[in-house]
Formats: structure tokens, C-alpha cells, sequence
């Protein structure tokens, strides 16, 4: 809230202020009957006190000469005039005024203050994050660096008796490490597609059955030890979506099911059109938005009989770089956080919940929806 | 056509040596280019029966080059790319590329692009009968034949198999194929496309939804493969 007041625009703040002044003297003015004038000081000094906490420096000072103004004319005998009769009141009123002034200055280096020690924590925060990142980064691009670096040393020897059985298995070595220095680097790249805000979803007529099926031929390699049921409603509609993005969505996700599931265990695709959803979901959606009526909600539900999320940690894993502790290697942190951009991207929303027997991921992405291919054609 | 005769322009030296090694151990005769300039003056006094063009040369744009050499060249031109950028692979198969590989690309895939581009372009004087393992396309008879039964096709659905199996091989884009069968007003209406890729595809494969024939190819288009 006083973060929020501190970022009001100047003359809103003069506006504010001069207003705060003129109510309370106005207050103690339709009240003069019941309180002293030196009474009328202490209330109008908590006033210009209490802009002070959340104003800038000016704003204040403008209130503080305002009210020592107002409270000179108003209150001090005699009335109406800026004269002050008895030598007593003009002390008073000088003091008045240098507290004013003392505290305004006072409350405003306060803030600075504490202005910057936030900022400082704040850059401290930045640096650790990209310690974590260096960190991570370092250990998943040089896995599989130094997998290729120890083939190639061990396969250009000529003197090392390698078996053809062992060259092969260097030089299949090799490649794994190739395609997953290439899958890093496309995730680095789609993250900083996100960060730079130059995603730009390109929405096509998209078939989520064509969709769905691409995604799993792609992983067939990750999925091949695990029990995969895929139900897609036979009346989904096609959605007006961005075929790549929404692709590398689904890739992430069942990549991470596929990761975290131990072999042979199940994993659960479910895709279904919700027409109700959207209403709740307007109220999300910028009124200048290109969605129209026929603008449906795709729900994606994609579950795992993996370990689950540990509970204090489901916030967290949508973070940039953030990885479960004791995880698998694989990944940099940035599947999950590519999801999320990426969903957002359509004005999505990605949910992750812990189920019995292991987690569930949940995207709802709403879309303008077309019911052309449940038609007889022709 | 025996040793057909490859030119390669790519910058990058390490790039272009994997690429002659593996094409000339393949039986293609190879001759290579670093810069923009050096392709296409080798491209006009030697012409090539194909080049493989990066898009990203020092001295020229790759789209550029590529209209350049469309002004006069009508043999295939394969588009290598880092960027995975649908516009971009969109715009190079719109200036006349036959297709496109992202890098890092695996060389089994190239070798198959390229014998297709090849074989694409000798096929110009039109065999009417396209042979695709378990299915048969006879443009004459105006047929489908799927394991040796006629596939009971729509109009429309035989205009968008012909079409593509006769570029077998080669990536259509959606708006290609939108103008080619349903008309000029028609390139934006994609859920035509994609209700009929859906149908051909129940009718054609062995299983709709790990297609061998109707490929799909991510944001751009779709590609016809004869054999698996």
C-alpha cells in the first residue's frame, strides 16, 4: 500500500497533500468551538507527519508551509490576519513551523534510507540468482562438453586399443551429449525469447489431435519405458493457436512426466474443450483483446505416477532456473518456466498439483475455436 | 544421372567439410563456397544439378542470394539454416527453396532431402504412377490404391494426396497448398487444410496418428514421404 502511494505521480501528490492540509485544518476549524488553537498545531503537524511517510520531499514541504500557514491565519489570535498578537503565539508559531520543516526532512531521508538498503537487497538477490544460473549452466553445458572432448581424445589416440564395441559406444556418446547441448541452448534461447518479451504468438488453426500425436512421436526415445494413455475428446474443436509454442509446451511437460516417472509407470495425457471456463476466465483477459464469442478454453491435463512435488515447493517450480534438490540431471530449470511463458504468452494459465501416486499439471488456454471439422464435409 | 554434382555455400569451414565428406562419400561430386559472391559466380559457370545454401553468409543476405540465383537457376536449392524461425524457412521456401534443414541437422536426413530434390527434379516429365510402398497413386487413373484396394477418396481430398505425393519429398507450405487446392481466396482459411489432413490421413495411413506418409511439418507445412 505505501509502496503503491510512493509511486503517485508529482502534481497527484502536491494535489494530495495541499487536500490533506485543507481537511484537517477545515475539521479543526468547524471544531474550534471545542479545541484549543495549540491543540489544532499538534493535529495538523501529525498531518504533514503522515504525508511525509509516503510523499516525496516537495509535496511535503509545500504541506508543512501550508499548514503553518493556514494555522497562523485560522487559528492564532488574531484571526484572519498574519499578524500575531502576543510574542508567546509568534514563538510558537516559528517553532511550528522549523518542526514541520525538521520532520519533513527528517521522514524523507529515513526513506531513502531504507530505499536503498532495499535496492541493495534486491541486487543482492539478482547476483544470487545468477550465481544459480552460472552454476547450473556451467554443470549442464560442460556435461556433456566434457563427454565430447573424452570421446574425441580416446577415438583420435591411435594408439589406445579401443574395441569396436567401445568406439561405438564413445561416438554414440558423443552424439546423446551433442542433442542435449543443442536442447539446452534451444531452452536458453526460448528464455530469453520470453525475457525480451519478443514472443509474439503466430495463432493457427490447430488441430490438437495432430498436435499431441507430433509431441509424443518427437519423445518416443524419453517415453519408450512408460505406460502412456492419451484421451482426447473426439469433439475438440480446432483453436486458434500458436502451433510451436504450444508444441514445446507439451514437449516439456511430457519430457519432465517422462524424467520423473519411474520406468514402466503411467502417464496420463487428457485434452478437452471447457466452454464455460472462459467466462471465468474474461475477467483476465484485457478488454482489447482479439477473443470473441466463440472463444473456448483447451484444457490440457498431463499426469504422472512419478514422486509428486514436495508441497512448500510447487510455488517455486515455475521459477526461472529452479530445480528440485537431488534431481536428475537433464535439465538447466527452464522447461517449467518456459511452459508458463509460453502459456501466458495465449493468456493461458499453467497449474501444478500434487495427486495420489504423483503430480498434475494443468493448462487451460483460451482460444478462439472453430467446430469446422465436426461438420459432414462435402 | 550418375555423381550429380553438389555446391555448397556455407561460411562456416567446419560445416562445409562434414558436408563434403559426407557427400562425396556418398557418390556426389561436391564443390564448395564461403562467401555469397564466390557461389554464385561458381553456380553460373559450373551450374550444379543442386546447391545447399546457408542463410546466414557474411557478405549477403541468404534470401537475397537465394532470388539471385532463382532469376536463372531451376534446379533444386536446399536452405540450411540455424534460425528455426518459422517465417523465415516460410519466406525461403516462398523465394523458391525446394526445402530446408535446420542445424544441427542429422546427415541421414539430409542425404534423404536431397536424393528426393533430385529425384523431384528429374521426375518433372510426370510418371503418373507414384509408387509409395503400401500406396499406389495413379495420376492417370486418378486412383489410390492402399495395400491394392482403392481408397474411396473426395475430390478434394485426391486434389490435396496428388499434390503432394507428386512433390514427394518436398515441404508444401499450408498456403501453397490452400491456393493450389481450394483457390487464391482461400490462403488463410487453414481449418480446410487441416480437416482434410485429418480425413486423408484416417483413409491413407496404417495409423492416423503415427503418420508414415502425410507429414507434419511444425508451423510451416506438410511433407509427402514415399517409404518409411
Amino acid at each position: 500500500m505505501l509502496q503503491r502511494l510512493t509511486k503517485v505521480s508529482k502534481p497527484t501528490q502536491f494535489l494530495i497533500s495541499i487536500a490533506l492540509v485543507i481537511l484537517a485544518a477545515a475539521g479543526c476549524y468547524l471544531a474550534s468551538a471545542y479545541i484549543d488553537y495549540k491543540v489544532v498545531a499538534f493535529i495538523l503537524l501529525l498531518t504533514v507527519s503522515l504525508i511525509a511517510i509516503v510523499f516525496d520531499i516537495i509535496p511535503v514541504l509545500v504541506a508543512a508551509t501550508l499548514s503553518a500557514l493556514i494555522w497562523n491565519f485560522f487559528f492564532i489570535e488574531p484571526k484572519y490576519t498574519v499578524h500575531i498578537g502576543s510574542a508567546e503565539d509568534g514563538l510558537l508559531f516559528l517553532m511550528y513551523f522549523v518542526i514541520a520543516l525538521i520532520n519533513a526532512v527528517f521522514t524523507n531521508r529515513v526513506r531513502r534510507i531504507e530505499k536503498q538498503v532495499r535496492e541493495k537487497e534486491e541486487k543482492e538477490n539478482i547476483v544470487r540468482l545468477y550465481n544459480t544460473l552460472l552454476n547450473s549452466l556451467s554443470h549442464e553445458l560442460k556435461t556433456p562438453i566434457a563427454t565430447i572432448v573424452g570421446a574425441t581424445d580416446n577415438l583420435l589416440s591411435g594408439t589406445s586399443k579401443l574395441s569396436e564395441e567401445n568406439k561405438k559406444e564413445l561416438v554414440e556418446g558423443i552424439s546423446i551429449a551433442a542433442l542435449r547441448l543443442n536442447q539446452q541452448v534451444e531452452n536458453l534461447l526460448s528464455m530469453s525469447r520470453l525475457e525480451s518479451g519478443f514472443i509474439q504468438p503466430r495463432k493457427d488453426w490447430t488441430d490438437i489431435n495432430e498436435l499431441v500425436y507430433d509431441v509424443v512421436h518427437r519423445l518416443e526415445q524419453p517415453l519408450k519405458n512408460h505406460k502412456l494413455h492419451i484421451s482426447i475428446d473426439e469433439k475438440l474443436p480446432f483453436y486458434k493457436l500458436d502451433y510451436g509454442l504450444i508444441e514445446q509446451v507439451l514437449y516439456n511437460l511430457l519430457y519432465n512426466a517422462a524424467i520423473y516417472t519411474p520406468a514402466y509407470g503411467d502417464i496420463f495425457l487428457t485434452a478437452k474443450n471447457s466452454a464455460d471456463k472462459v467466462y471465468r476466465l474474461y475477467t483476465a483477459i484485457p478488454a482489447h483483446s482479439e477473443l470473441k464469442k466463440e472463444t473456448n478454453v483447451l484444457i490440457v491435463i498431463i499426469e504422472d505416477r512419478g514422486p509428486g512435488f514436495p508441497p512448500t515447493e510447487i510455488e517455486k517450480v515455475f521459477n526461472k532456473f529452479y530445480r528440485l534438490e537431488n534431481t536428475k540431471p537433464g535439465g538447466t530449470g527452464l522447461g517449467l518456466s518456459i511452459v508458463k511463458g509460453f502459456t501466458e504468452a495465449h493468456n493461458g494459465t499453467v497449474k501444478l498439483e500434487n495427486v495420489p501416486h504423483g503430480a498434475r499439471f494443468t493448462i487451460e488456454i483460451p482460444a478462439e475455436t472453430s467446430y469446422i471439422n465436426n461438420m459432414n464435409n462435402e | 544421372m550418375n555423381n550429380p554434382a553438389i555446391l555448397i555455400i556455407d561460411d562456416e569451414a567446419q560445416i562445409r567439410r562434414l558436408l563434403e565428406i559426407t557427400l562425396e562419400s556418398n557418390g556426389f561430386k561436391v564443390e564448395s563456397a564461403e562467401t555469397a559472391k564466390e557461389g554464385l559466380r561458381i553456380a553460373a559457370n559450373h551450374p550444379p544439378d543442386l546447391i545447399i545454401l546457408d542463410l546466414g553468409l557474411p557478405d549477403e543476405n541468404g534470401h537475397s542470394v537465394l532470388k539471385k540465383l532463382r532469376e536463372w537457376y531451376t534446379k533444386p536449392i536446399i536452405i540450411l539454416s540455424v534460425q528455426s524461425s518459422e517465417d523465415d524457412i516460410v519466406k525461403a521456401l516462398y523465394n523458391g527453396a525446394n526445402d530446408y534443414l535446420v542445424k544441427p541437422f542429422r546427415t541421414g536426413e539430409l542425404l534423404a532431402r536431397i536424393r528426393s530434390a533430385l529425384r523431384g527434379a528429374a521426375n518433372e516429365e510426370n510418371n503418373p504412377l507414384i509408387d509409395a510402398g503400401d500406396l499406389q497413386i495413379d495420376l492417370a487413373a486418378r486412383t489410390v490404391k492402399k495395400n491394392n484396394e482403392i481408397v474411396k477418396l473426395t475430390a478434394t481430398e485426391y486434389k490435396l494426396i496428388s499434390l503432394l505425393a507428386q512433390h514427394e519429398g518436398k515441404v508444401l507450405t499450408h498456403q501453397y497448398l490452400l491456393r493450389e487446392v481450394w483457390g487464391p481466396g482461400y490462403i488463410n482459411q487453414s481449418q480446410y487444410l487441416r480437416v482434410f489432413i485429418a480425413q486423408l490421413r484416417k483413409k491413407v495411413e496404417a495409423d492416423a496418428n503415427r503418420p508414415e506418409h502425410i507429414l507434419t511439418e511444425s508451423g510451416v507445412g506438410y511433407r509427402f514421404i514415399a517409404k518409411e
